[in-house]
């Protein structure tokens, strides 16, 4: 089902300078998947190369971390959305 | 609260940044960055910095959103994720949007470390260190991209 991503300033060059995408998909996963189908250039700065969530990213579905709900195996439903963060943090 | 306390120690008053680079921002937000970070020793404090990024280089701060340091460290920081999901829908709200990060350096310089430059997040941000390393604070405003640091000057409204 579709979902509304919203990304960072720092992505949004790769996705055509848009701050909000529709994505489809039943999981995070399957939403990352179409997006990246979408805007290929977005893939590197999402996912590592073995697949995962790339660490400087914080994802929300809704208000949750997807952390905590499965990380790519999170279920997204009618009407969701999902935001990505930029991690922030130095020393 | 302060009012021009502060004034006397903020650097980059040289042109050291890119050009056109400026940083401004009230008397009393820079009061509110300063305290967050006094109130956080011994621990790093950390807090996000709302505004525009103006033609020209200007970045103009017209709002702060404290936050939690995760790492709950006095050597490094990370600002809540929820607290940044919070801080990004409020400057929407706002019309405005997240700009920049400032967080203290308890020991060191008010100037970027190399972890500091690893994981800046947006090349576009700003970076304000906050040195807790002496009796009084100082109070210094970066741009960091592609692995170099540029200091900026901060002007005070």
């Amino acid at each position: 089902m579709p979902v509304d991503v919203r990304l960072p300033n720092i992505l949004r060059p790769a996705a055509g300078g848009q701050a909000t995408v529709e994505a489809t998909g039943e999981t995070v996963g399957e939403v990352f998947d179409d997006l990246i189908r979408q805007h290929p250039g977005l893939r590197e700065q999402l996912l590592t190369p073995e697949g995962d969530i790339h660490r400087h990213l914080n994802i929300f579905l809704n208000d949750d971390d997807i952390r905590y709900l499965g990380k790519l195996d999170a279920k997204v439903g009618e009407s969701d959305t999902l935001t990505l963060m930029p991690a922030v943090a130095g020393g | 609260m302060f009012g021009s306390r502060w004034a006397g120690l903020v650097g980059g008053t040289t042109s050291h940044g890119t050009l056109g680079a400026v940083l401004v921002l009230g008397k009393n937000l820079l009061d509110q960055v300063v305290c967050h970070c006094l109130d956080g020793y011994p621990l790093e404090a950390c807090g996000l910095l709302a505004g525009s990024l103006e033609a020209g280089g200007t970045a103009r701060i017209t709002g702060l959103y404290p936050t939690e340091n995760a790492a709950a460290s006095a050597r490094i920081y990370e600002v809540d994720p929820r607290g940044m999901l919070r801080a990004d829908r409020d400057a929407e709200a706002q019309g405005v949007q997240i700009v920049g990060v400032y967080h203290s350096h308890t020991h060191t310089d008010a100037k970027p470390s190399p972890t500091d430059i690893d994981q800046a997040p947006d090349p576009d941000w700003r970076y304000v260190l906050v040195s807790l390393r002496d009796l009084h604070p100082s109070v210094r405003s970066w741009q960091i991209q592609d692995g170099k640091i540029t200091e900026e000057p901060v002007v005070l409204e």
